[in-house]
């Protein structure tokens, strides 16, 4: 099968415009007569289900939680990112879209990004109409700030709570719509299945998380908005019901999976400290702006931070990157503070940490000011650290905070299986090999506010989709695979929890498949995810039964997707025989250890197909074409 | 410093709603003093698992104290003993070794209990189904500056904004009242000029919604605050009266 990214036609900035004149369109009175199934209720999914009713639309939504608004996108801190320009600093779309491709090492779709870019500046149009209380100036327009890796101002926030509040903003248009029955509601439901019928996604079995019930629902069209998969690393900054059940599931069904290896390793979490750690903790990466990064320039170096002079620390961003400094893309950040590390220069008692330092900013503008621009990520530091970073530098590590690959989508956002569409961080499109700070919340707002909308619409109007219901022999199917995987699950009965599995599969993960990456750990990888998930059939133990409220049970699922989808990943890392953004393979590096791209071997999109258990996915390739931005080696010094 | 320390949990255990619950209780050894609140639940869960009893059922999900979805009431107090602390966020570093901690539900008529320490707060979800909103479709809207917002205004807007919806007000307040939620939400809306048209409705909508559920009303004992994970302050709700009182007098609906 030959994967069509049905990119439209003409120059980059019409494409859109000219595509929305193109698609086909369902007739306002129409719209009530279709059906369409939600699964999500993050920025994508909350923002999808609204916009969708509002147009007519009759919209399930589903979420995991007992509330939408509790998505893990509600835990977002920085902000979110448009090319407004309001500060006059040279920004624009180009420049947003530039940026976004570059900071993505050249792994993504120019029109996609191109997209991406222009409707950005509506996303802020539209939460500030929604009541979004993002910062302000005091002549009371909106305050914009630079974030991770951008030479403008072009970043959006409210407080270190931006996530929290877009979130809300979703909601409350998504509660608006519940209220005028144009959204049904069903939380505490878990997606187990895609239930697909003549070639097109028709629906999908869930879980009652209460009462253990599994349901079918039947739609004309199914929408995944279920969010990224970096719990496969156990530890990440990720919620603890994140996961990669629902992706994995459409996988199977015969949706391709895409660069699944592209993972965002964050350089700014609160560092590990003990084994029964069951998270990790982000601090935002906006406090990059202010704080500088240091280690001792001496190996092994113990005195506390204040006794260590100027001239016998490292600034080591400042110093290698002197134009960026501080604002290094997240991947850059992140090797170079285990690169210090590695070198015996980690700070803290695991040596496993580098110095976040607040002392200069703090004498430059007060404390006051800080306090205003970071208070709430200070407070939370010292919660967790019982530290104060108003007096100590912080300590921080990287950690795993976001997946860029996903299931593969064509321009309209559907995926290989007709009529499944995929948003949000669930979709692989927009970021290329890296992320950039702040557009996550862009993207997931921009795929379900303004994308989406129109092209569900273009399908719908175009697809036979025949009559049909619950009771169809695929439902039967599906209802029955998954009720008798639950039935295995709860009959292993053996001597190990499911978090000490998936702790260890983290720990492989992290070790063999994260931040560096090489061939021989790769391969030896596999294996042991292969045996560990052997293990996991034969020796997990999950409590209890399947017919009532089961969190044991919810986290087996989860687990035991992760065990299969973490070797997926490892296939696509060993295929990538080079290195792009948060994919570093040791063998493919630059003389200062930057990650060296082979454009003429792999510049696609590595699309994996499901081809049964037991056997070797295949791999599709979609070519990158450039047309509009020069591939370049990506540098920040 | 981190250290370990050893202590009782006396913990509510209820196999479904409905049933009837009773205080278990579980030694806890050798719990690390960086450990949160319920990493340490966890630990206790991983034996319970392990002796083949059922492990203790919890909300949570975020762990950083912004999703809302944890919550239980730690000796008498909501979320614990510290302020301005979610449960993820309270760590054990506040406790002494070889204390008794009971561990119980929100408990309010209108939070049923799922099991154990999970509650049904979906009556939460049905208020701002009520009005929660400023009424916007997607598309359409000026340009994000044709508004100017007093920077006060928004700021005073983000302080009630940063409501969790956690449920700690109610489950803390002798009538089991949700003034302090609704009285966020409604401050959020009303204090930003975008949310003024819809004032008046909002507020007679929700406090309807509300009433209909069963929360209790609001006899200003001041624990709702006190409890408050996020420090939201009860100003907000004489912000609230103030909002229904113009809404009940000027208003044309009633
Ligand atoms: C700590 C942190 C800070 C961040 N800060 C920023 C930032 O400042 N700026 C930025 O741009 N990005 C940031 N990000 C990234 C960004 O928050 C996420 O990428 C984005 O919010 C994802 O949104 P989403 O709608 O795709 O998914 P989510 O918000 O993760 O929502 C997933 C939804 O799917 C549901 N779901 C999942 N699986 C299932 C299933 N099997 N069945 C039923 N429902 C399911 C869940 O219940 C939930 O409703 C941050 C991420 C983290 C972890
Ligand atoms: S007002 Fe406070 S206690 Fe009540 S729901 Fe909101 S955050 Fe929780
Ligand atoms: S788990 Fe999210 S607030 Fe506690």
């Amino acid at each position: 099968m030959a994967l069509d990214a049905k990119i439209p036609a003409g120059p980059l900035a019409e494409k859109w415009d000219r595509h929305r004149f193109e698609l086909k369109m369902v007739n306002p009175a129409n719209k009530r007569k279709y059906e369409v199934i939600v699964i999500g209720t993050g920025l994508a999914g909350g923002s999808a289900a609204a916009s969708l009713a509002e147009l007519g639309y009759n919209v399930k939504a589903f979420c995991i939680q007992d509330s939408p608004r509790r998505a893990h996108s509600i835990a977002a801190q920085g902000g979110i990112n448009a090319a407004k320009n309001y500060p006059n600093d040279g920004d624009s779309i180009w420049r947003l879209f530039y940026d976004t491709v570059k900071g993505g090492d050249f792994r993504s779709r120019e029109a996609n990004v191109y997209r991406l870019a222009q409707v950005s500046n509506h996303i802020i149009d539209q939460c500030v109409a929604q009541g979004i209380p993002f910062a302000r100036e005091y002549g009371g327009l909106l305050a914009n700030r630079s974030f991770g890796g951008a030479q403008v101002s072009r970043t959006f926030y409210a407080r270190g709570q931006t996530g929290q509040q877009l979130l809300l903003g979703a909601y409350s248009a998504l509660s608006r719509q519940v209220a005028a029955g144009k959204v049904k509601l069903f939380v505490r439901r878990e997606l187990l299945d895609v239930v697909i019928i003549n070639g097109q996604a028709r629906g999908i079995v869930v879980r009652d998380l209460i009462s253990g019930a599994l349901e079918r629902y039947d739609a004309h069209a199914v929408v995944l908005c279920t969010g990224g998969y970096g719990n496969v690393f156990f530890l990440s900054t990720n919620a603890m019901t994140s996961n990669a059940t629902a992706i994995y599931r459409a996988y199977k069904k015969g949706a391709f999976l895409a660069n699944p290896c592209f993972t965002q390793i964050h350089p700014t979490c609160i560092p590990v400290h003990g084994t029964y750690q069951s998270k990790l903790t982000l601090m935002s990466e906006s406090l990059r702006n202010d704080g500088r990064v240091w280690v001792p320039k001496k190996a092994g170096d113990k005195r506390a931070p204040g006794q260590i002079p100027e001239s016998e620390r490292d600034y080591f961003l400042e110093e290698k990157y002197p134009s960026f400094g501080n604002l290094v893309p997240r991947d850059v950040a992140s090797r170079n503070a285990k690169e210090q590390c590695d070198q015996g220069k980690g700070v803290g008692e695991t040596g496993l940490a580098v110095y976040l330092d607040f002392a200069d900013a703090i004498k430059r503008d007060g404390k006051d000011v800080i306090e205003n621009k970071y208070g709430n990520l200070f407070q939370m530091y010292e919660k967790i650290t019982d530290e104060n970073p108003y007096e100590a530098p912080m300590r921080i590590y990287p950690a795993v905070h976001y997946t860029m690959g996903g299931l593969w989508v064509d321009y309209n956002l559907m995926s290989t299986v007709d009529g499944l569409f995929v948003l949000g961080e669930a979709n692989f499109s927009d970021h290329g090999a890296n992320r950039l700070g702040a557009s996550a919340l862009m993207q997931g707002l921009a795929d379900g506010y303004f994308v989406l909308p129109y092209t569900i619409g273009g399908y719908l109007a175009g697809a036979e989709l025949p009559k049909i219901s619950t009771d169809h022999p695929a439902f039967e199917l599906s209802q029955q695979n998954v009720q008798s995987r639950i039935s295995q699950l709860l009959s292993i009965n053996g001597n190990r929890t499911v978090d000490d599995i998936q702790r260890h599969l983290g720990l492989i993960m992290w070790e063999y498949c994260g931040m560096s990456r090489n061939n021989e750990g790769l391969a030896k990888a596999r294996v042991k995810v292969q045996q560990l998930r052997e293990e996991f059939w034969k020796n997990a133990r999950v409590p209890g039964s399947g017919t009532d409220f089961n969190q044991s049970l919810e986290n087996a699922g989860r687990v035991a997707d992760f065990l299969e989808f973490a070797e997926l990943m490892i296939i696509d890392a060993l295929a990538r025989q080079e290195s792009c953004g948060g994919h570093f393979n040791e063998a493919f590096q630059t003389e200062g250890h930057e990650a060296r791209r082979d454009d003429k071997n792999f510049c696609h999109v590595a699309a994996w197909e499901y081809a049964g258990d037991g056997q070797d996915p295949r791999l599709h390739k979609e070519p990158l074409v450039f047309e509009n931005v020069e591939l370049s080696q990506r540098s920040y010094k | 410093m981190t250290k370990t320390i050893s202590l009782t949990l006396k913990i509510w255990r209820q196999n479904g709603p409905g049933e009837k619950g009773r205080l278990e209780t579980y030694p806890a050894d050798d719990i690390s003093t960086d450990m949160s609140f319920l990493e340490m639940l966890d630990v206790i869960n991983e034996k319970l698992t392990l002796s083949g009893q059922n492990p203790i059922a919890f909300d949570h999900d975020c762990r950083e104290g912004i999703c809302g979805m944890c919550g239980a009431v730690v000796n008498g107090r909501a979320h614990g003993p510290e302020k301005g602390t979610t449960l993820c966020q309270l760590h054990m570093r506040h406790f002494k070794d070889g204390d008794t901690i009971v561990i119980e539900p929100w408990r309010a008529r209108t939070f049923p209990v799922i099991k154990d320490l999970v509650v049904d707060r979906g009556a939460f979800d049905t208020i701002i189904q009520a009005g929660g909103f400023i009424s916007v479709n997607t598309g359409g809207t000026p340009d994000a500056n044709a508004i100017p917002v007093a920077h006060q205004a928004a700021e005073k807007a983000m302080d009630a904004a940063a409501c969790i919806g956690c449920g700690a007000c109610v489950a803390a307040c002798p009538n089991a009242s949700a003034m302090l939620f609704l009285g966020a939400k409604i401050s959020h809306l009303g204090l930003l000029p975008q949310g003024r048209p819809e004032a008046a409705r909002r507020a007679l909508n929700m406090l309807q919604a509300m009433d209909h559920l069963g929360f209790g009303n609001c006899t200003n004992e001041r624990e709702c605050e006190a409890e408050c994970p996020k420090e939201i302050s009860i100003v907000n709700i004489a912000r609230l009266n103030r909002e229904f009182f113009k809404a009940a007098f000027f208003s044309d609906q009633t």
